[in-house]
């Protein structure tokens, strides 16, 4: 067959028909929500479908922040996300040092707690914690949040890998020059670390961002919701106002798909590199 | 002109108490995230082992109920039924998400025009909220108006029987299951592309100069190379499967009726809508056990590897 003018093979047709039809698959869904956001809501089901409205309601982009705080629920993503993400890199980073670097008694012991519950879903025991973040006192609170979320042993396990690979004689030099465990932990070994805590980092704000289940079960008041419950909120309290929930949607992918272009390359190393978080 | 500096000389330590020395330091490590990861993980794993085994409702006392809570089980029709229910969507999630992100890994492996904007845009589902996707896929998919059953009847399907999508018990599992392999299969997709790079290229070189020709090579080559990036990817998302809640949430609320009611919506229904937390618990032990048996599959063969 010729295309162009260029010989081709019926199987590379093949190969390119799959895949144009596969990413047009993926992408459908988006392009429909963002073309919705543009109508008015008795013209959202129009068939054939009108991609690009002729008269477009950007409207529907101002009146969201009125009908439903999205500015405050996206403020408490940010939040939760940036604090849960920095304490996470912080206390997993100091703790790994230790697994991977130096040596003390109930090493193993302690390691293998961390181990044990790797494979554990939160899904077993959110009930009890639940209620002993209730006992706390911390219901309704995104300490709660912060708390179950910022102290992982996939953290813990994944820094622990990565150090392992750190020859030990860096450390050893470093101590015969006089620097102690803390320094040689700031000053060599979180420097040398970039990819793994750049890894670390796209995870936790990912699973931070999109968590679902775990704000649905402690944020119940409006003012402390994030993006996810309360955009699932808004769509509770106006179901029929099609435009507005389409226009909210797009509005919470944006800094997700911000997030993701600008990273995507350590995404993308870190999953082949660990392929581990579930 | 050499002038030696006074050297204070360190004062000798004892091995004891530099032992002692190193082990604060190294706890000292350790401690934040240790202690945090105690109370609020370890913690309350070991208190779910423990009310499996109670009668509570979170606020008046809590009562010993034995083995109580163990033959509920057989009784809960709701509970067999959400069991059945994961299991089917495990059965059919896995197999399916797993051939779609291997057959794209393959295609995406080669070189290819736009390679890097097909990868972007097959994984991209992936990071985005599940919410915003869900709500628009569910109007897509909507029975009565939403566009893919207009476009079957554009193509001559009898409106009659247009499939109901997550509003008809027929087809809720089948919408979520899609839903699910949409969402997910980039993320897998990335891990094969992973393995690929592991390939030895002189396998299909070898395999050319035999005659082969690409469907040989695939199957030849390309799969048996794979298989431990096969087994892998098949493990995890078994686990992802059993725990699935969020988009069966948000597309069919376990519904209608009972047909999609899986394991996690149980217990969230029995802990958080009836406080009946000691079953709950049960419940929640149960899908422990599922994943405890597949973690236990991976372990073996990864130590006989």
């Amino acid at each position: 067959m010729k295309i162009l003018g260029r010989k081709v093979k019926p199987a590379r047709i093949l190969v390119y028909a799959i895949l144009v039809a596969t990413a047009v698959t993926m992408l459908v869904p988006f392009v429909w929500m963002l073309s919705a956001s543009l109508k008015l809501s008795k013209d959202v089901f129009s068939f054939p479908v009108e991609w690009f409205p002729a008269q477009p309601v950007w409207h529907n982009y101002v009146d969201i922040w009125t009908k439903v705080p999205l500015a405050l629920f996206i403020w408490n993503t940010s939040k939760l996300t940036v604090i849960v993400t920095l304490l996470q890199l912080l206390t997993s980073s100091f703790a790994a040092y230790a697994f991977a670097k130096l040596d003390f008694k109930y090493k193993n012991a302690l390691f293998l707690g961390y181990i044990g519950t790797i494979a554990m879903p939160w899904q077993v025991y959110m009930v009890p914690q639940f209620i002993m973040m209730r006992e706390f006192h911390l219901n309704n609170t995104h300490l709660a949040l912060i708390c179950l979320q910022a102290f992982t042993a996939f953290g813990v396990f994944l820094m622990r890998q990565f150090y392992q690979s750190i020859p030990d004689e860096l450390c050893e030099a470093a101590r015969i020059d006089g620097m102690n465990e803390y320094q040689i932990w700031w000053k060599i070994m979180l420097p040398l670390s970039k990819p793994a805590l750049s890894t670390l980092t796209i995870f936790t704000f990912v699973t931070t961002w999109n968590d679902f289940l775990g704000p649905m079960i402690y944020l119940t008041k409006t003012e402390l919701k994030t993006i996810q419950i309360g955009l699932r909120m808004f769509i509770a309290q106006y179901s029929a106002e099609y435009g507005l929930i389409m226009a909210a949607s797009v509005v919470t992918l944006i800094p997700v798909l911000v997030v993701f272009l600008a990273l995507q390359r350590f995404f993308v190393e870190g999953i082949a590199s660990s392929g581990l978080k579930g | 002109m050499a002038v030696t500096a006074p050297v204070r000389k360190p004062r000798p330590m004892t091995p004891a108490r530099r032992r002692l020395r190193n082990n604060v330091v190294a706890y000292s490590f350790i401690a934040p995230n240790f202690i945090g990861f105690a109370v609020f993980t370890l913690g309350p794993i070991l208190f779910a082992f423990a009310l499996a085994f109670m009668d509570w409702d979170g606020s008046n006392e809590m009562t010993f109920a034995g083995l109580r809570n163990f033959w509920r089980l057989f009784s809960d029709d709701v509970f067999q039924t959400a069991l059945w229910n994961t299991l089917v969507y495990t059965a059919l999630t896995v197999p399916l998400t797993l051939v779609c992100s291997l057959l794209l890994a393959v295609l995406l492996n080669q070189k290819v025009f736009g390679r890097n904007f097909f990868r972007t845009v097959m994984f991209f589902p992936y990071v985005a909220s599940l919410v915003a996707v869900a709500v628009v896929w569910n109007m897509i998919f909507n029975p009565a108006m939403g566009p893919f059953n207009m476009l079957l009847v554009a193509f001559g399907l009898d409106p009659a029987h247009l499939p109901g999508w997550s509003a008809d018990k027929n087809w809720a599992m089948v919408t979520v299951i899609l839903f699910s392999v949409w969402k997910n299969m980039g993320y897998y997709m990335v891990i094969y592309l992973a393995g690929l790079q592991g390939v030895n290229p002189e396998l299909y070189e070898a395999a050319g100069i035999d005659g082969a020709n690409a469907w040989d090579k695939f199957r030849h080559v390309t799969i048996p190379q794979l298989s431990a990036t096969t087994f892998f990817v098949s493990i995890m998302l078994t686990i992802q499967c059993f725990k699935v809640f969020d988009q069966i949430y948000m597309l069919t609320q376990g519904g209608p009726g009972t047909s999609t009611l899986v394991l996690v919506y149980h217990i969230y229904n029995e802990a958080f809508i009836s406080w009946d937390l000691g079953y709950a618990s049960m419940v929640a032990l149960v899908l422990f056990l599922l994943v405890l048996v597949v973690t236990v599959v991976q372990f073996r063969r990864e130590r006989d590897a």
